[in-house]
């Protein structure tokens, strides 16, 4: 083995992935029941049953031990971190390291979500005692739309950032989505266009806000050892990192930086021994326009300030040199709440060769995951041979 | 089924969000009742911060104080929601502001005696604490020091 990194992220690969059938407007599926047909869609794409799947893991609501027993499967190796959107690529982590330690064999990560229909879930809420509902729902924040938004100002100030710019993120995204059957919105949009969709909290036009959906995708991962034993070629888990920062928007050391997702893009590329000049696809969890621009800073793809011009000159759309968000993401393709496993997703597919929109032959593809508003990340390097 | 006058009715009564303290966040709340803004610091690195907690989140020590915060800050960052929370249906698009206090830490807050417009929020605008009720309890905003009494 000649991987100069850690050699630790080479132990596990992605032996099954899929969503669920149809992603979008979905009120015949409860959020259980999205759980359950993305499960049986990977265990199908890996070949297995329910009786290979020794390890779960899921977020709460309604959870991994829910998951497991609707699914028929006696997990004996349970996780059921719950850090927000990007906790699907922290079970890839938590997987390969319980994989390596030999106390699971074979597991199963789920995400299902009625975001949309709310089918059989209950509603967003935090007790008023808590530090959000003491020292930030007071001041009638609705949501991430007027939370995770507020640090662009600042960034717009101190960065140079354009409004212009943040809006061709939108645009640049549909783009991937035009080529994506499956994405919600896929007429082209123009700068003039998002500009002109009705504010929702400035500086944030609708056009640069993500969809609500409904959905569900899951993975099954288990040793590289085992990489001949598949239908699908493997992708291996190459790198890997989390990290967390604050719960509370207001509380950000630095509105012009996620710290969360720097350390655990650094964690990620330390582990595969890579560098960002390796990187031929990258998904960025995109709640919002400025997730892809604190993204691609936060990895080093673009030194701080040069990533509202990189993505406005064309650089991460189809043609450009680092194709980004090639689903659509959730600004055009889908975000059932909770989007992490759908970069996944498309992540395994671009490695794979199998994308709707798929770029040319990615060796290795980064996702960047968010929990939260800036509050959590997990980063995954996806490789299509093992370092 | 009400009817649209009796529903409106029913959603211009809906408060606000109002806070509840914990036993380490009553101090906090008790000077924003006597119109003071209360902030911790640590005796030992000397650092002051905010929300409250029993620890100092830049070394770990116990060995922390309360103290009244001068009450001026600037405006960090902030956006104009046009989608009303709760209590807030009536006073059309209104600020959520992050604000920097004098003393280095940030919280968030609205905006009182400014309207909320690009043009009248400027980034980094000096501001000065004024207080507001929310249902029993009373929560620091803050309004452009120029505009204060």
């Amino acid at each position: 083995m000649s991987s100069t990194g850690s050699g630790a992220g080479s132990g596990v690969i992605i032996a099954g992935a899929a969503e669920t059938d149809h992603v979008g407007k979905l009120p015949g599926h409860s959020t259980l029941a999205l759980h359950m047909e993305a499960a049986r869609n990977a265990l199908a794409d890996a070949g297995l049953t329910i009786h290979d799947i020794d390890g779960i893991a899921t977020v709460a609501q309604p959870g991994p031990v829910q998951v497991a027993h609707a699914l028929g499967i006696t997990p004996t190796w349970i996780d059921g971190t719950a850090v927000g959107g990007t906790s699907f690529l922290l079970h890839v982590r938590h997987a390969m390291a319980a994989i390596q330690a030999g106390h699971a064999r074979t597991v199963l990560i789920t995400h299902g979500e009625s975001g949309r229909s709310r089918v059989g879930t209950g509603p967003y809420q935090f007790a008023p005692s808590s530090p959000v509902g003491q020292f930030e729902a007071p001041y009638g924040v609705a949501g991430p739309t007027t939370t995770f938004t507020i640090p662009v100002l600042r960034y717009m100030k101190e960065c140079g950032l354009t409004h212009e710019q943040l809006a061709y993120v939108a645009v640049a995204q549909r783009r991937w989505a035009a080529k994506n059957p499956r994405a919600m919105f896929r007429d082209p949009i123009t700068v003039d266009d998002v500009l002109a969709s009705r504010i929702v909290a400035y500086p944030f036009h609708l056009l640069e806000c993500c969809l609500v959906t409904d959905g569900g995708g899951a993975l099954v991962i288990t040793a590289a050892d085992r990489a001949g034993d598949f239908p699908k070629p493997p992708v291996y888990v190459l790198g890997t990192g989390e990290a967390s920062e604050t719960p509370m928007i207001s509380q950000m050391e630095d509105f012009t930086e996620s710290k969360a997702i720097r350390l655990a893009g650094a964690a990620a590329l330390a582990e595969a021994g890579i560098g960002v000049a390796d990187v031929g696809h990258v998904m960025i969890y995109d709640a919002f326009a400025h997730l892809p621009i604190y993204g691609l800073e936060a990895l080093g793809f673009v030194a701080k300030g040069e990533a509202g011009p990189f993505i406005a000159e064309g650089n991460t759309e189809p043609g450009g040199r680092l194709p980004l968000n090639t689903n659509g993401g959730g600004l055009s393709y889908t975000h059932t709440g909770m989007y992490g496993m759908f970069a996944i997703q498309e992540g395994v597919r671009q490695v794979r060769g199998e994308a709707a929109a798929q770029v040319d032959g990615p060796d290795i593809s980064v996702v960047v995951g968010n929990g939260g508003m800036f509050a959590t990340s997990g980063v995954l390097v996806l490789g299509r041979q093992p370092r | 089924m009400a009817g649209p006058d009796q529903a409106s009715a029913a959603k211009a009564a809906r408060p606000k969000a109002v806070p509840v303290p914990t036993p380490e966040t009553q101090p906090f709340w008790d000077g924003c009742a006597a119109g003071e803004l209360r902030l911790q610091r640590c005796l030992d690195c000397g650092k002051p911060y905010f929300y409250p907690r029993p620890a100092c989140p830049a070394c770990g020590s116990s060995n922390v104080e309360w103290f009244t915060a001068s009450g001026d800050a600037s405006l960090y960052s902030y956006v104009i929601s046009h989608r009303p929370a709760r209590g807030f249906e009536d006073e059309g698009p209104y600020a959520i502001a992050v604000v920097e206090l004098a003393e280095g830490p940030r919280m968030m807050t609205n905006l009182a005696g400014v309207p909320a417009t690009p043009e009248d929020l400027v980034l980094d605008m000096p501001l000065r604490v004024a207080f507001e009720p929310r249902g029993e309890m009373t929560v620091p905003v803050f309004t452009p020091a120029a505009a204060a009494p």
